[in-house]
């Protein structure tokens, strides 16, 4: 059973309250988590792959197993990739109508819109779009299913 | 020798904390910051004597048409021009050349006609030629560049002929900082009956301007990179050329007598300025001519070069830094790229530093694509910048570098 997303959300804003609102720290700490994410083949880095809205380059993919989503992305920017990484997080093994409903309260607690500024906020809102229509998109094929 | 902190006293800006600490500014290739004396100008104007101009016989009236005025005759001895019908006010140096496109364009190119514009332009200096181009059925034809960033003039030559009708090229790029042979470029084209127009953008807060000596066609200036406000700038035109020239806007102002049959238009500047102009700005940038004025171009540029030599250095040695545009000729713009760390990151990682540099293709993206590069990290360097500023964006590198290993 996968920890909720209300769960795991606060564990991202405890680890960033440590921070202690270092920019630079925010900033590495950011790079960091995007260095730990898995790989993403690179036959799914492909231009239909690529999140509209980013000024970097995202790229998302999404599967589903056993009624649970699970996400591959990359960035060929650093910090996007630390970025899309959270989200990842949150939603890797939960079902589409969590991700469909999800509340992603983390995204103030951290104050995120302080350091990504508008260009990126807009790019991380298209990211989060692009997954929540994966997520509609698997939950119609599972209708059409049953 | 400018006394540079004395210049940044003038700056209350440039005296702020950014992310915990003082704030670097070397953003200043796409806005510099304002002087004192410019930011009072503003509202002392909204404060004292607002009022419409020209038209107005009332006292308020009176002293913002002399303030207004005085801006243009302080531009016009800034530049050199005859006489100060030929400085028209305009909101910056993209809609100076859109004039231009639009109404010579209008009048004087034709099917087959060529426009010729270099590898190192601006948007601003490409789009506008490229919609006449499309309206007239002329051509347009670029000039290629150097691997350290500078105009082929061999190649310049091949493209004049008969059919060249407008050359416009940049003073100086925005991207790389290379100072373009503007002198020979102008007589290259008028040997072939061409006219020239000079995107001075990059150049007017660094470079000695004197329209005269360079006889050139028209040249534009934007006042936001000059100390002065943002929404003006001008555009020189000779005014035999600028009488030929059609209107580009209708409205007030710009008109003689106006009936429904028919309607004549004023005389020059005042043909080009159609609608209240942006008078606050205006008299704002004749403090930023003032000051640059003071300080002296030649004090400027000696001591931006010192700057960016120190920069050059100090970055250039950095490890996996590539520096992009080498020209031998420079104004104080260094672009560099980092292997395999992406400009954006440096960019945001800088800033959580209080450093403010541009990164990205700098709105010259075909200049990007010649370098097979998506953009660079660019520091831009103006008076009130010091070399203990630089030691500041050479450690917030060093991190970066270190950390992304």
């Amino acid at each position: 059973m996968a920890r909720s997303i209300s769960e795991i959300q606060d564990e991202i804003i405890s680890e960033f309250s440590l921070l202690d609102g270092d920019m630079e720290m925010t900033v590495f700490y950011i790079m960091e988590l995007g260095q730990k994410l898995p790989d993403m083949p690179e036959a799914d880095k492909t231009e239909e792959n690529i999140v509209k809205g980013c000024q970097s380059k995202v790229w998302l993919t999404a599967s589903m197993d056993d009624d649970k989503i699970h996400f591959t992305a990359d960035s060929n920017t650093a910090i996007t990739k630390g970025l899309v990484s959270l989200l990842i997080r949150i939603f890797n093994g939960q079902t589409s109508d969590t991700i469909l409903n999800a509340d992603l309260f983390f995204v103030h607690k951290i104050g995120m819109e302080r350091f990504i500024g508008t260009q990126r906020s807009n790019g991380f809102a298209a990211m989060i779009k692009q997954m929540k229509l994966y997520a509609l998109a698997f939950k119609s094929r599972q209708a059409v299913k049953s | 020798m400018l006394d540079v902190e004395k210049i940044r006293e003038q700056f209350p800006v440039l005296h702020q904390k950014v992310n915990g600490r003082d704030l670097v500014y070397f953003d200043n290739a796409a806005t510099s910051q304002k002087p004192k004396v410019v930011i009072d100008a503003l509202v002392d104007y909204y404060q004292n004597y607002n009022a419409n101009i020209h038209r107005g016989i009332h006292t308020l009236a009176e002293k913002a048409t002399k303030a207004y005025e005085a801006t243009r005759v302080l531009a016009k001895e800034f530049i050199n021009a005859q006489s100060e019908q030929e400085i028209i006010f305009v909101r910056g140096v993209s809609e100076a050349i859109n004039l231009v496109a639009a109404s010579y364009g209008k009048a004087f190119i034709k099917e087959g006609d060529e426009i010729i514009i270099s590898g190192l332009e601006h948007h601003s200096n490409i789009v506008p030629w490229q919609i006449v181009c499309l309206e007239r059925k002329a051509i347009l034809k670029v000039i290629n560049i150097t691997d350290s960033g500078e105009l082929d003039i061999a190649h310049y030559k091949s493209l004049l002929s008969e059919k060249t009708k407008l050359v416009a090229v940049n003073h100086a790029s925005n991207s790389l900082g290379t100072i373009n042979p503007i002198k020979q470029i102008i007589d290259l084209a008028h040997g072939n009956g061409a006219v020239v127009l000079i995107d001075g953008a990059q150049a007017g807060a660094h470079l000695e301007i004197d329209v005269q000596a360079l006889d050139c066609d028209f040249y534009c200036l934007s006042s936001h990179k000059m100390y002065g406000p943002t929404g003006t700038g001008i555009l020189y035109g000779k005014k035999e050329l600028l009488e030929k020239m059609p209107p580009y806007q209708g409205g007030g102002e710009m008109i003689k007598d106006v009936t429904y049959a028919k309607t004549t238009y004023n005389d020059l500047p005042y043909k080009f300025e159609a609608g209240t102009p942006n008078i606050a700005d205006v008299i704002a940038f004749g403090r930023a001519i003032e000051f640059i004025d003071s300080l002296g171009k030649e004090n400027i540029s000696a001591h931006e070069h010192e700057l960016l030599q120190y920069a050059k250095e100090k970055v250039g040695a950095l490890p996996g830094v590539k520096l992009v545009g080498t020209a031998k000729e420079k104004v104080s713009v260094l672009s560099f790229i980092v292997e395999s760390i992406h400009p954006f990151d440096i960019g945001q990682m800088l800033d959580a530093r209080g450093i403010a540099v541009r990164t990205g293709h700098h709105c010259t993206q075909p200049l990007m694509d010649r370098f097979k590069i998506e953009g660079t990290v660019r520091a831009s360097f103006a008076v009130y910048n010091t070399k203990k500023e630089i030691d500041q964006l050479v450690e917030g590198l060093e991190r970066v570098i270190k950390f992304m290993k």
